[in-house]
């Protein structure tokens, strides 16, 4: 393999290694759950970009092949963090935030995780499952 | 070179590895403990990647699709319940 190669994918390594260990060390350092969020879900995911990347550079450089599988998991880690991210604030919201910290919505509307249905309370369980027996 | 980089990188994917795993254990709420599996998921598919290359084969792919797909199902199942008590309504 190329000298020219050779220095591309352990550049793209090197960089992938800094940012997963950020995400990582972001989750055990920052202070409030809101916060520990954004560690992981962009410098994690950035990481895992980078080492495919690497791979992919890797699989041109010593076989000549362009490889599609790196660009696969690329694209699903990619549509997925936001969504994961996305789930993971809400239930968030829902245990953690006081109703009264929110910021004001216009009338008649409500935050996603305040949604009728979504008391979790003992009584409310309760009650649903009195509703399927019926 | 690359052997190098590759220790480098696979040092820095274990590290994070124990990190997420420290995470899971010891977490101030539910949300964390989430999070850190999510991302435990993303380092270990790290891992798989890395090994791919060390080892110069592909079969490795298809295991870190596989998990990547499975994790972000468990992901989104676990804080759905902890948001509405229920996965599917």
């Amino acid at each position: 393999m190329e000298l020219i190669w050779e220095i591309a994918v352990s550049a793209f390594l090197v960089l992938a290694g800094i940012f997963a260990l950020v995400g990582a060390w972001g989750l055990v350092k920052l202070p409030s759950p809101m916060t520990r969020l954004h560690a992981p879900t962009k410098a994690t995911t950035l990481g895992v970009g980078g080492v495919l990347i690497a791979s992919m550079i890797w699989s041109i450089g010593s076989h000549g092949v362009l490889s599609f599988h790196e660009l696969l998991i690329t694209l699903f880690l990619f549509l997925t963090a936001p969504i994961t991210a996305n789930f993971i604030a809400k239930a968030n919201l829902h245990r953690a935030a006081p109703p009264e910290d929110l910021p004001t919505l216009p009338e008649g509307q409500l935050w996603a995780h305040q949604s009728p249905g979504t008391d979790t309370s003992e009584a409310a369980f309760e009650d649903k499952e009195t509703h399927r027996g019926g | 070179m690359i052997d190098l980089a590759l220790d480098f990188a696979y040092v820095c994917f274990g590290l994070g590895l124990a990190f997420t795993a420290w995470r899971v254990v010891r977490a101030p709420g539910i949300v964390d403990r989430i999070l850190a599996l999510d991302t435990m998921v993303i380092n270990a598919i790290g891992l798989l990647i890395l090994l791919g290359i060390s080892e110069d084969t592909g079969v490795y792919f298809e295991a870190a699709i596989l998990i990547a797909m499975v994790g972000f199902v468990s992901t989104v199942a676990f804080a759905k319940f902890v948001l509405r008590g229920d996965v599917i309504e």
